[in-house]
C-alpha cells in the first residue's frame, strides 16, 4: 500500500501530470496510428529516396558528433580548468547556438562559408573549393547547432572532478594526458555521454540550417528532415511524411538505446 | 516583497492580455485566410492590401509556400478560405476531396532562366554546360513541374542535344522547396542559374540577369484560384483577385492573364 502510494504522484499533481502525458504521447500515438492506418505509408518507408535519406541522415550525424567530441572535449576541459577575464563570454559564445533559431544558424553559416561567403569566397578563389551543396555543408550545420550540447556538458562533467586529482595523479608519475584519460575521463563519463547524446540527436533533428546552408538534392544533402519536407509536398502529401517520420523515429529510438547501452557499460568499467 | 511583485507582474499580463483581446474584438473586420502559391508572395500582398482598401470590413492574412505544401496542410483540415495555386493539380486535388466551392483561373506565367551575376549563361541551351551549378525548384512544386516539362520538350530539339534534360539535371545541385527559395540561391550567388517564373524577376535584385526560355519549349502556367469555404468576405476576395483591378496588379507583378476560365 505505501510503495504504491510512493509510485503515485499526490492528488494535486494528478491533473497537470496528466495533461503532460497526453500532450506529448498524443503526437507519437498520431503518428502511429496513420502509419498503421495508411497502407500506402508502408511502401513509401522501403523507397529508394527514404532510404538514402536516412543513410545520410545516420552517417552525417554520426559524422558531426565525432568532430564535436574531437574539438569539443579540450575546448571543454580547458573552460573547467582555466581562470580568465571574459570566460562568461567565451561560454556564452559557445552556448549561443543552443538559443538560435537554425534558420538564423543557416544564414549565419552561408554569410560565412557561402560561395559569396566571408571564408566561402577567398576559399573558393584561391583554392576551388565550395561547401554549399555538399555533404561537408550538411555536417557543418549539424555540427554548429549540435556541437553546443556536448561541449556545455562536458565541461559541467569536468569541473565536476576535482583538479586535485588530476595533479595528485600528475605527481604520482602520470602524464597529464594519462591523468586526464584514467582520472579525469571515467569520473565525468556520465556528462560526457549525455552531452554526446543531445549532441547527435540534435544533428540528426537539423532541418532549418541545412536547407538554407547545404540545400536539397537526394543523396547527397537530402537527410531525413529534409525528405519529409520534400515528402509533405510531394502529391502523396502526409502519407509520405508520416512513413519517414516513423523510420526516423525508429531508427533515432534503437540508436539511442544503443548509445545508452554504450555508455552505461564502459561507464560501469570504468568507474 | 516577492509575492507583491509576482502579483504586480501578473495584473500586467493580464492587462496586455486584455488590451490585444480588445484591439482584436474591437473591429467587426472579417477575415479571409488565403493560402498562397511562393510566386505569388508579392502580387498579392500587394493584392491584398488593395483588397483591404477596397473593402473596409474585411482583412485578407496570408499563407504563402510552395503550392503543394498549401495543398497537404488545407486537405489535413487547415483552415483556409481561399487557395491560390500555381498549377490546377493542387487545386483539383482537394475538389477530389470535396473541399472546392468554386474554382476561377486566376493567371498565367512564363519560364525564365534567371542567371547570377558573371555566370557566363546566354541562353537556355548553356545550362547543359558540364560543371554549372543549379537550383531548380523540387518535382513536387509546379515551377518545378513546369521547368522539367520544358527541358523535356527541348530534348533534341534545333541546337539542343538528345539528352539535354538529362544534362541539365545532372547539373542540378539542390531540389528547392519552392520557386522563391531557387531564385535566392542565384540571388546569393551560390547556384550559377535557375528556371523560374518571369513574375519571379520582375522583383529581383541587380545581381540576376534573365535569359529567356523559348516559346515553344514554355509549358505555360495556369494559376489558378479556389473558394475553400463560404463567406462573403472569402467570395468577396477571390472575386477582385479575378477582376480587371486585380489583374492589373497581377500583369504589373510579371504575370500573364488568364488562359481563360475552366
Amino acid at each position: 500500500m505505501s510503495a504504491l502510494r510512493a509510485r503515485l504522484p499526490p492528488i494535486g499533481l494528478a491533473a497537470p501530470i496528466a495533461l503532460f502525458a497526453l500532450f506529448f504521447l498524443a503526437p507519437f500515438a498520431g503518428l502511429l496510428e496513420r502509419g498503421l492506418r495508411d497502407a500506402g505509408a508502408r511502401a513509401e518507408m522501403t523507397s529508394g529516396m527514404a532510404l538514402e535519406a536516412l543513410a545520410l541522415s545516420l552517417w552525417t550525424s554520426t559524422a558531426a558528433l565525432a568532430i564535436a567530441v574531437a574539438a569539443g572535449t579540450p575546448v571543454a576541459w580547458w573552460l573547467a580548468r582555466a581562470r580568465f577575464r571574459g570566460k562568461g563570454a567565451v561560454e556564452a559564445l559557445i552556448d549561443l547556438p543552443i538559443v538560435l533559431p537554425p534558420t538564423i544558424a543557416g544564414v549565419a553559416l552561408l554569410t560565412a562559408f557561402g560561395r559569396n561567403g566571408l571564408l566561402g569566397e577567398p576559399l573558393d578563389d584561391w583554392f576551388g573549393v565550395t561547401i554549399g551543396f555538399s555533404t561537408a555543408a550538411v555536417i557543418m550545420a549539424q555540427l554548429f547547432v549540435g556541437a553546443p550540447f556536448y561541449v556545455r556538458a562536458a565541461r559541467a562533467g569536468f569541473a565536476g572532478v576535482d583538479a586535485q586529482y588530476e595533479r595528485v595523479a600528475h605527481t604520482l608519475g602520470a602524464s597529464r594526458l594519462r591523468a586526464f584519460l584514467r582520472v579525469t575521463l571515467p569520473l565525468s563519463w556520465p556528462s560526457l555521454a549525455a552531452g554526446a547524446a543531445l549532441c547527435w540527436a540534435r544533428a540528426l533533428g537539423e532541418l532549418g540550417a541545412t536547407l538554407i546552408f547545404a540545400g536539397n538534392l537526394r543523396g547527397e544533402t537530402q537527410t531525413m528532415p529534409l525528405a519529409i519536407l520534400g515528402a509533405f509536398e510531394s502529391a502523396a502529401g502526409l502519407t509520405a511524411a508520416v512513413a519517414l517520420s516513423l523510420l526516423l523515429l525508429a531508427a533515432g529510438l534503437v540508436a539511442l538505446a544503443a548509445f545508452w547501452l554504450i555508455s552505461a557499460r564502459a561507464g560501469g568499467d570504468g568507474a | 516583497m516577492r509575492p507583491r511583485a509576482a502579483l504586480a507582474a501578473a495584473a500586467l499580463m493580464l492587462a496586455a492580455l486584455a488590451a490585444t483581446a480588445g484591439a482584436c474584438g474591437g473591429e467587426s473586420r472579417e477575415t479571409v485566410t488565403v493560402f498562397a502559391a511562393s510566386s505569388l508572395t508579392d502580387a498579392f500582398t500587394e493584392l491584398g492590401e488593395a483588397f483591404e482598401a477596397a473593402h473596409p470590413r474585411a482583412a485578407a492574412r496570408f499563407s504563402f509556400a510552395g503550392s503543394g505544401t498549401l495543398r497537404t496542410q488545407a486537405l489535413e483540415g487547415a483552415p483556409v478560405d481561399v487557395f491560390a495555386s500555381a498549377s490546377p493539380e493542387e487545386v483539383e486535388a482537394l475538389a477530389d476531396a470535396g473541399l472546392v466551392v468554386e474554382q476561377r483561373a486566376l493567371a498565367g506565367n512564363r519560364l525564365v532562366v534567371a542567371v547570377a551575376e558573371g555566370a557566363a549563361i546566354a541562353a537556355l541551351a548553356d545550362l547543359a554546360a558540364p560543371g554549372l551549378r543549379l537550383a531548380l525548384a523540387a518535382e513536387a512544386v509546379p515551377a518545378g513541374r513546369y521547368a522539367r516539362r520544358a527541358l523535356a520538350l527541348a530534348n533534341g530539339a534545333d541546337g539542343f542535344p538528345p539528352d539535354f534534360a538529362a544534362r541539365v539535371l545532372a547539373n542540378v545541385r539542390s531540389h528547392e522547396p519552392n520557386v522563391r527559395a531557387a531564385l535566392a540561391r542565384v540571388e546569393l550567388g551560390e547556384a550559377d542559374a535557375a528556371i523560374v517564373y518571369a513574375s519571379d524577376l520582375a522583383r529581383a535584385g541587380a545581381r540576376v540577369r534573365a535569359a529567356p526560355v523559348p516559346a515553344r519549349f514554355q509549358a505555360a502556367a495556369d494559376y489558378r484560384i479556389a473558394l475553400l469555404r463560404e463567406g462573403d468576405a472569402a467570395r468577396a476576395f477571390l472575386a477582385f483577385a479575378v477582376s480587371p483591378e486585380g489583374a492589373a496588379i497581377l500583369a504589373r507583378h510579371g504575370f500573364a492573364p488568364a488562359g481563360g476560365t475552366p
